[in-house]
């Protein structure tokens, strides 16, 4: 109640103040009244009583001010004495606002994607309960298709279980066939999801009948709206996937882009097609791990745990059952949002790191302040000494500097807010790659509002806090007594105050931040130069899919060698050749091998897992890949000769001992079948930059024919001209053959993707604390000059030599500078051993990044501390002494 | 100290005359308090609405708007329950300050 009345009160003072005047005016009369009756003449009646009421405008203003006492009015009148006081310094008010800003925006912006990626759950019904499953001991998401099968039917825990595959295909809707991307899945996807459709309708289980009987297919709302203009006709629409005629069956809603969230497929389409989409029948073999993930709501009442044990009872079934090609069959739950493991722990690690390192920002930040507001109240000591001698509290002065620390928080809190809302919302709406639809979506929501202002409103508190035991302290005899260069630069002499120890950590973090940025881009650039095992430069890639345009089993490789010929026959081309999968593409197919003397074939008797391509004669040299022993595979090595294969060095030395011996000898793949070595080529990346070395096999597309087809074309002409001339010549061979022609860096900042965005995050946090420990390092040297002018100025006159003079005046901060850098370094360094499974080659020993952080420091300090050095040297002893 | 004291005498004044008087408006109690002490305690007429305010605020006190028996406006006080704890107290507290004083008179 009380509450209520005084905020009452603030909006209706007026009210307070007739009543407590009606409620005076009633005790006048009164006694009017009773002199009345006791004889006395009206004006002798009023006179008397007035006299012994006293003086009413008096006793009312008392009377209200108990009212109102630390009532809201005085919050009121706190705000505007401190933004009052703020106004008059807006250097001051400005700096600490935008300082604040950057932090906080740096903050909102990480926690936007922290929330928007991992905390903020997939928009479909009942988030919760859905789960993917992995299995295996590197968790991996993919399933057979009979797996599957198996999985579904024997579980007693999912209420229904979906699969989904992202797949590539040649979609032609009657005008220019492209290449578009989507999900096949299984058919109760759709209803395990809960999804109702936008128009038309969505396919279900009823609707398989085994291979290739399911020719339907869902579009997304946003392919519907882009490349159907909103047509409502569309459902019913017969359209060619990879020549095959598919019906399009209705529009999903526009909220629901499947259960990848980077990953916003154009469409949907039945799984059991799947030798339409790819030209591999592989629903009926259990070895292929082809389909991405399996996933489904867990019954209501089944905890993950029990899911878990179900799922490995059925594991072990198959285990039994299929020994030959199902092992390690042991189960794990996972959000399907990041794909599982696969991209939810480094996604995980990287934002949880990065986050920590936003904080840090912050606190720098915060240190940064603390330090601006102790200096700023050590100013306003005399201020403070005269408010606590004319009867002022402490608490009432401490309350006004917390009033302008708030202030200033969420002055800047907002600042930042509207920045980072803004780089989120350009997040989302980027697409990285043109050549998928992969997106990053991050709209902030109420979450991330919440969040920047808790910490605005904390940053605020902890920076406010600062000069709390200087004004505690303050004894207003003293100094008002000291005069104008009283106590406070008195006794910032040796001993070390809080401002040294927050310029100390302000700079430690900020050494922190700027080590970190160092060794990402110097990891960023090693990964640019390193040995991919080829050389991407001079070199365009025309990616196809020979199934797309109808091309399959012998067709392909007769189709594949007359692209290979076409394109050679352009001028200026070197050489071209074709290779299943590029590699460091996005993945490629990968299997068991065997030793020659191995009979039993089953997973746990491998003698190693390689990476497998298929390419054509020449693709070494296209590539520019190393040949190091042996021969190339050549035009005779077809189906009449023995099955030969090249080797890189890492299948040599696993499977053979060493390269010299790998020559001639035998070994198995999974279908059985010997191989002999005929060539080891150079070791090579092949699935990302990071990984640790893998085996590979080579083996030529004659012999093993396949179909994804990516030529690799090098030559030393413009780009844009030969892509131009390559387009040509493929339209004249086959106007139907959906392609793409990209340089072969281009495609390769795929993989260079993530240890981009991490150079550019972490060079951005390291600009930032660059920026701190400037303010920071020049707020404290021009502090330190300023209360020591008069004194410089006696030196000077005294003659004082400059360094002299210098040494006085910055040596301090010079010396907090490089406690702080040491510090900083030296966390830094062992901060950064995180970063290294992040960036490649990012290594904190690395001589130049250690050298850079400490020229770095260096230069931070000079250019922080020049306007003070140069105000300290030309200081006028004349007419500073003249000032007194 | 002496500030206090005499804060919390005329707080006890006003809370014993509210006790023994039930509702009564400030000019009442400015008189009751007169004519209880056998007009030895004058009460400053104006330095008691502060302390009626600070009391209602502390809620020992309640207050409405009423008529007096000669039909005027007048804001009644009465005493809440928290309030005849406060008197309690108040009353326990003067009696050791008086003990105190004589006590200190007394000695020779």
């Amino acid at each position: 109640m009380p509450l209520f009345r005084r905020v009452a009160n603030l909006f209706f003072r007026s009210r307070v103040d007739r009543e407590i005047d009606a409620e005076i005016q009633s005790h006048i009369d009164l006694r009017i009244q009773d002199n009345l009756a006791a004889g006395m003449t009206p004006a002798e009646a009023r006179r008397d009583a007035l006299l012994r009421f006293g003086n009413p405008t008096a006793t009312r203003e008392r009377v209200a001010s108990t009212e109102v006492a630390l009532g809201f009015e005085s919050v009121w009148l706190d705000l505007r004495y401190a933004a009052r006081q703020l106004r008059r310094s807006p250097g001051f008010t400005l700096t600490a606002v935008m300082t604040l800003a950057l932090a906080i925006g740096a903050n909102a912006v990480v926690f936007g994607l922290l929330n928007a990626l991992i905390l903020r759950p997939l928009n479909v019904p009942d988030p919760q309960s859905l789960y993917t499953i992995e299995h295996g001991p590197d968790k991996g998401g993919q399933e057979s298709y009979l797996d599957y099968l198996d999985l579904r039917d024997q579980n007693r825990s999912f209420d229904s279980m979906a699969l989904c595959s992202i797949v590539a295909v040649g979609l032609d809707t009657g005008k220019n066939p492209s290449q578009v991307m989507g999900f096949e899945v299984s058919g109760n996807y759709f209803d395990t999801l809960e999804i109702q459709p936008y128009l038309g309708r969505f396919f279900h289980s009823a609707d398989e009948h085994g291979p290739n009987s399911a020719p339907y297919m869902v579009i997304s709302y946003s392919y519907w709206h882009s490349h159907f203009e909103d047509d409502r006709g569309v459902v019913g629409r017969v359209v060619q996937i990879n020549k095959h005629p598919f019906t399009i069956l209705g529009v999903a809603p526009p909220t629901f882009q499947g259960t990848l969230l980077f990953f916003f497929p154009d469409f949907w389409a039945p799984v059991v097609n799947h030798e339409q989409f790819t030209g591999q029948n592989i629903l009926n073999v259990r070895n292929e791990e082809e389909f991405m993930m399996a996933a489904g709501h867990l019954k209501a009442g089944v905890t993950p745990a029990q899911a878990i044990a179900d799922l490995n009872r059925v594991g072990s079934w198959l285990e039994k059952t299929y020994p030959k090609t199902d092992a390690q069959m042991s189960f794990a739950l996972a959000r399907p949002s990041l794909a599982g493991d696969m991209l939810g722990p480094p996604v995980k690690g990287f934002l949880t790191g990065l986050m920590l390192l936003a904080g840090l920002i912050l606190l720098a930040a915060c240190a940064n302040l603390g330090s601006l507001f102790a200096a700023r109240a050590a100013d306003r000591s005399r201020e403070v000494a005269l408010r606590l001698a004319l009867g002022s509290s402490r608490r009432r002065i401490l309350r006004a500097v917390f009033t302008e620390a708030v202030l200033i928080s969420l002055a800047g809190g907002a600042v930042g807010l509207l920045g980072s809302v803004a780089l989120l919302r350009a997040l989302s709406v980027w697409h990285p790659f043109p050549r998928f639809p992969i997106v990053v979506p991050v709209y902030p929501d109420a979450h991330v509002y919440w969040a920047a202002l808790l910490l605005a409103l904390a940053s605020g508190f902890l920076f406010g806090a600062m000069p709390v035991r200087q004004i505690l302290r303050t004894n207003p005899y003293e100094v008002v007594k000291a005069g104008s260069t009283g106590v406070i630069a008195g006794n910032s002499g040796r001993r070390l105050t809080v401002r040294d120890v927050l310029l100390v950590v302000q700079i430690a973090i900020c050494a922190v931040l700027v080590t970190s940025s160092l060794v990402a881009v110097r990891g960023l650039m090693h990964s640019m130069h390193s040995n991919f095992g080829f050389e991407p430069r001079n070199a365009m890639l025309v990616d196809t899919d020979l199934n797309m345009a109808g091309y399959t089993g012998d067709q392909a490789p007769a189709m594949q060698r007359r692209m290979i010929e076409a394109l050679k026959a352009i001028p200026g081309v070197k050489t071209v050749g074709s290779i299943n999968q590029i590699p460091l593409g996005g993945g490629g197919p990968n299997e068991d091998v065997f030793t020659d003397e191995t009979t039993d074939l089953s997973p746990s008797k491998a003698a190693a897992h390689t990476m497998v391509y298929g390419i054509s004669p020449e693709y070494f040299h296209a590539a520019g890949t190393a040949m190091l022993r042996g021969r190339d595979l050549s035009w005779h090595d077809d189906k009449n000769s023995p099955a030969v294969a090249v080797i890189n060095e890492a299948f040599a030395r696993k499977i053979f001992g060493s390269v010299s011996n790998a020559l001639g000898r035998y070994y198995k793949p999974e279908v059985g079948t010997r191989l002999q070595v005929v060539g080891v080529v150079e070791d090579g990346k092949y699935f990302q930059l990071t990984e640790e070395q893998k085996p590979a096999m080579f083996v030529s597309f004659l012999q093993s024919p396949h179909i994804g087809t990516c030529l690799v074309v090098r030559s030393e002409r413009d780009p844009q001209r030969l892509a131009a001339a390559i387009r040509s010549v493929l339209r004249e061979m086959d106007s139907g053959l959906p392609f793409e022609v990209h340089t072969w860096p281009d495609v390769l900042a795929i993989a260079l993707f993530p240890s981009r965005v991490a150079t550019v995050a972490l060079g951005v946090l390291g600009a930032m604390g660059a920026m701190l420990s400037i303010t920071g390092i020049f707020g404290m040297a021009a502090y330190s000059v300023s209360k020591r002018l008069r004194e410089l100025g006696i030196r000077i006159a005294l003659g004082a030599r400059r360094t002299e003079v210098l040494q006085s005046a910055l040596g301090r901060a010079l010396k907090l500078l490089a406690i702080g850098s040491a510090a900083g370094l030296f966390l830094g360094v062992a901060a950064t051993r995180l970063l290294a499974l992040i960036v490649y080659q990012a290594t904190p020993r690395d001589p130049i990044v250690l050298a850079g952080v400490v020229l770095a420091m260096l230069l931070l300090g000079l250019v922080a501390t020049w306007i003070p050095a140069q105000r300290a040297l030309s200081v006028d002893p004349v007419s500073l002494l003249r000032e007194e | 100290m002496a500030r206090n004291d005499f804060q919390g005498s005329l707080d006890l004044l006003v809370l014993k005359t509210l006790a023994q008087r039930g509702k009564l408006h400030g000019y009442g109690i400015v008189l009751h308090i007169q004519r209880a002490s056998d007009e030895l305690l004058r009460v400053e007429e104006g330095s008691l609405y502060p302390a009626l305010h600070r009391m209602e605020q502390s809620k020992w006190i309640s207050s409405e708007w009423a008529l007096t028996e000669t039909s005027r406006q007048a804001k009644y006080y009465k005493l809440t329950a928290a309030g005849r704890k406060q008197l309690q107290e108040a009353e326990e507290s003067f009696d050791q300050l008086v003990k105190g004083v004589r006590a200190m008179l007394k000695y020779a």
